[in-house]
């Protein structure tokens, strides 16, 4: 193929298509949810526990989630309006890979098949050691919880 | 041109952000009746200080903010350390009328199982206040 031909054809099919992939990553990140919504999302439910990662669930458990907050697990989480969508925009937004949760009216991670898998190895005694307190609390083995670090180097497990 | 901008986002920010002190709160709390006409109760710290410290249904206010409101809390469920409460040893705490309203009537409706009366509120705070 002579070398103007491919040109042509970058003009006219690869730049548009990257144009395209640029676009919707763009919609991604700045329509879908913007830097405000993932401070409104980090400070409303990292309150009571680690802000859990937007892609610990499917979106569709996060809708459950959100449409219950003033029986969240037992308290009351409620939110007003604006932070609401605030809160759902982020976590509708975030790409995969998707985690489903546990099928429940209130989908948990801790009870789902992929944490159960990830955490095989951790004895049942260590989730109900004084320092851990329980599955929920990530950040108790993973240091890095709050900034959404969970990798296997950086876990530690409390005595 | 940008100087005009400039105060204008300061202004929204400050009043976004809240710019009330504990005091601000106790006020707004404390003049607001029982009943429609009559006169607001007089907040008191020991009445506070009673309600604080009951277990109303299976959990009091100190079940995540401990016996000391001076000193730092944990979440009863889920272990999470929470700041101080009393504003003497956390400045930052109600200076923000939102969010101090958000979690009256989150925690009361989980610890007495309705929201907080005006007067409810107004002792704690004035039993807060007090805590040096
Ligand atoms: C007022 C306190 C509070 C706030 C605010 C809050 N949560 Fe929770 N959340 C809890 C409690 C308590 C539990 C139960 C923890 C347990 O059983 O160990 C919980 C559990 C969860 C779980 C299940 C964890 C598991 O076991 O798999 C998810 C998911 C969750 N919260 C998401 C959120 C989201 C999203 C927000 C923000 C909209 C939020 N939470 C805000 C108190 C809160
Ligand atoms: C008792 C300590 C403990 C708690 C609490 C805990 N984890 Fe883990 N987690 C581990 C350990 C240990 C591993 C590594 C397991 C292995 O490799 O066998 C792990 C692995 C993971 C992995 C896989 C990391 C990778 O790179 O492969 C993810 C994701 C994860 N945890 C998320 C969570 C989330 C989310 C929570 C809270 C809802 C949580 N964990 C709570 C101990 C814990
Ligand atoms: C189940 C745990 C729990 C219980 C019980 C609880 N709180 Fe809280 N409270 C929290 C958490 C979590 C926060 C927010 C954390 C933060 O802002 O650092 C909070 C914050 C507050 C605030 C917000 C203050 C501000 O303006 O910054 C007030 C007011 C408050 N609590 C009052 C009470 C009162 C009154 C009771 C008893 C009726 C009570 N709490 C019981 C967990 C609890």
């Amino acid at each position: 193929m002579p070398d103007s031909r491919l040109r042509h054809r970058f003009r006219t099919v690869a730049r548009p298509a990257a144009m395209l992939v640029l676009l919707m990553a763009f919609q991604e990140e700045v329509l879908g949810a913007s830097p405000s919504d993932k401070e409104t999302w980090r400070a409303e439910c990292g309150s009571c526990h680690v802000a859990f990662p937007a892609n610990a669930l499917k979106p569709n458990d996060w809708t459950l989630i959100l449409a219950a907050l003033d029986r969240h697990y037992g308290v009351d989480a409620s939110l007003d309006a604006r932070d609401l969508a605030a809160v759902a925009a982020y976590l509708q937004a975030q790409p995969g890979p998707e985690r489903p949760g546990s099928a429940a009216t209130l989908p948990r991670i801790t009870t789902s098949r992929w944490f159960r898998e990830e955490h095989g190895e951790v004895p049942q005694s260590t989730w109900q050691r004084p320092g851990v307190k329980g599955a929920a609390n990530c950040a108790a083995c993973h240091p890095g919880a709050e900034s959404g670090r969970f990798d296997e180097d950086s876990i530690r497990i409390p005595k | 041109m940008q100087r005009p901008i400039v105060l204008l986002l300061t202004v929204l920010a400050a009043s976004a952000a809240g710019a009330e002190t504990a005091t601000d709160l106790l006020n707004t709390y404390g003049s607001q009746p029982v009943v429609k006409g009559a006169t607001a109760p007089v907040p008191t710290a020991a009445a506070g200080d009673r309600f604080f410290h009951a277990r109303h249904k299976d959990w009091s206010c100190a079940s995540c903010h401990t016996g000391d409101p001076r000193a730092e809390g944990r979440h009863a469920v889920t272990g999470k350390p929470i700041a101080p409460l009393a504003p003497a040893a956390n400045p930052r705490r109600f200076t923000d009328f939102a969010k101090a309203e958000k979690w009256f009537k989150r925690n009361c409706n989980d610890v007495v199982g309705r929201e907080c009366t005006a007067s409810e509120k107004a002792d704690v705070l004035a039993y807060l206040i007090s805590l040096h």
